[in-house]
């Protein structure tokens, strides 16, 4: 392997392992707010710093690479997609973040129903967020398809939920302030299926050289 | 990352012969030891003038002078007195062109060994196989050692002469744009040895390719009229230069 190869394999290892941590962050956010755990949601808080440190240095590592290396073709699309894939990922755990924030203030108060819906959406949410970044290792665009197919799944659970708190509203205006951060939780999720979504489409980006973003998902 | 000094200039001006106006003007510069320190610039800047300070070839013609010193392991090597034979020894060059002896490939890295006083037959043949093995040689040429050194390739004779400038264990390697003269695919194979050679030797290198530098790197000095404009990592000369006239000449702006 030469100097450049090797590079580029600590480059995807980076990336993964800043994945991994995301991960980590969105289960444990949901977590917390299911099953009241306040200390897990302070955990993720204190997390988020470490995930952005990882981005800026990923960012720095990918500047330098183009920098040193010149790369082109399939080695100029790796860097490339490390650094957008990068800027999603520190937005999904900003998104962790904020539903461990909102865990943090639901738990001080009465539960105001079970948590059924939303930790359906986590896992339809955390299971793109899997599957994107396997598919980013595998370089998989099928898998990547996939992942993409499944916004709209997202979507339509953000629907159902906002539709149900509104009637927590009208029943009860008391309650708005505790339905809200629901819904902002409800929110974060469907941000985080759209991240994985881009991540989807950088892979496809990476794998074919196209660039698949604002279109309807591509053709297996 | 803490860096052991391989070697030092201090206030280091050049003069080539009969000329008033020096080639090098007050160079302050550290090659770390383990490290590639690549020297870039545009033509006559003074590169190739400044590398060939370090193992005293300009001694080879009459009337250069030096003033100012450089120091290697604490000994200023321009003093009056240096033995020149022992300091090219352990400061080897390179050079643009291959320069293999009209000799067989053996004979080639077999003679610098005996000049150094190696005299017996099996530490000699030791010697040249770990030196071709360093230079990534070897296993393209262990069956045919006899042969002369003209038989192979450029990229290979480039190969040949860094394993003749190892086989005398040098501290300090030289390169004067050591590609210059090779195709693609052997300048990557050189490039590649480069970069694992500096786990033994210490390594400087001139380039006119400004990408050469950033790809094999640690450090970069660049230089303009005979000045050290900027010395860094190369990560940070190639990302972030502190000089304007750094960054237009690396950008291609201007050289």
């Amino acid at each position: 392997m030469t100097v450049f190869e090797d590079e580029l394999t600590r480059l995807n290892g980076m990336v993964l392992a800043m994945g991994e941590l995301v991960k980590e962050q969105i289960n444990d956010s949901v977590r917390a707010l299911v099953e009241r755990e306040t200390k897990l949601a302070t955990k993720v808080v204190e997390t988020e710093p470490q995930v952005d440190a990882l981005d800026v240095e990923l960012d720095e590592e990918c500047i330098r690479l183009i920098a040193r290396y010149q790369p082109v073709a399939a080695d100029l699309r790796l860097i490339t997609t490390a650094m957008k894939i990068t800027t999603d990922l520190e937005r999904m755990g900003d998104q962790a973040a904020n539903i461990a924030k909102k865990a943090i203030d639901l738990n001080k108060e009465e539960i105001l129903k079970p948590y059924i819906d939303i930790p359906q959406m986590s896992n339809v949410a955390q299971g793109m967020t899997r599957d994107a970044l396997e598919a980013f290792v595998r370089r998989d665009k099928t898998l990547a398809v996939a992942v993409m197919a499944m916004d709209s799944k997202v979507d339509h659970l953000r629907d159902q939920v906002l539709n149900e708190l509104s009637f927590y509203i009208a029943k009860d205006p008391s309650m708005a302030p505790r339905v809200l951060k629901i819904g902002f939780i409800t929110q974060s999720l469907e941000r985080i299926a759209d991240h994985a979504t881009n991540i989807a489409e950088m892979v496809i980006y990476l794998v074919e050289g196209r660039i698949v973003r604002h279109q309807a998902v591509p053709e297996e | 990352m803490s860096e052991t000094i391989g070697i030092l200039v201090n206030d280091l001006n050049f003069y080539y012969a009969g000329n008033l106006h020096a080639a090098l003007k007050k160079i302050n510069l550290t090659a770390y030891k383990s490290r590639v320190t690549a020297l870039i610039g545009p033509s006559g800047c003074g590169k190739t003038t400044l590398l060939r300070c370090f193992n005293r070839m300009h001694d080879l013609y009459p009337n250069n002078r030096y003033e100012g010193e450089i120091l290697f392991q604490n000994k200023n090597i321009l003093k009056n007195g240096t033995d020149l034979i022992n300091l090219r020894a352990r400061i080897g060059m390179v050079f643009q062109k291959p320069t293999p002896f009209p000799m067989s490939i053996f004979d080639n890295i077999a003679y610098g060994l005996k000049l150094k006083g190696v005299t017996k037959r099996l530490d000699i043949a030791e010697r040249v196989e770990r030196a071709l093995n360093h230079s990534a040689l070897w296993g393209e040429v262990k069956d045919k050692l006899s042969t002369s050194a003209y038989d192979l390739s450029g990229g290979q004779q480039q190969r040949l002469c860094i394993a003749r400038a190892l086989a005398t264990d040098p501290e300090i390697l030289l390169f004067d744009e050591p590609t210059s003269a090779l195709d693609p695919t052997a300048t990557a194979h050189i490039e590649e040895l480069v970069m694992k050679l500096k786990q033994e030797v210490t390594v400087l290198i001139v380039t006119h390719n400004m990408q050469q530098a950033a790809r094999i790197s640690d450090f970069t000095g660049f230089m303009m009229l005979g000045e050290l404009i900027e010395f860094g990592t190369t990560d940070a000369i190639f990302t972030k230069p502190s000089q304007k006239l750094t960054n237009d000449y690396i950008t291609g702006r201007f050289g």
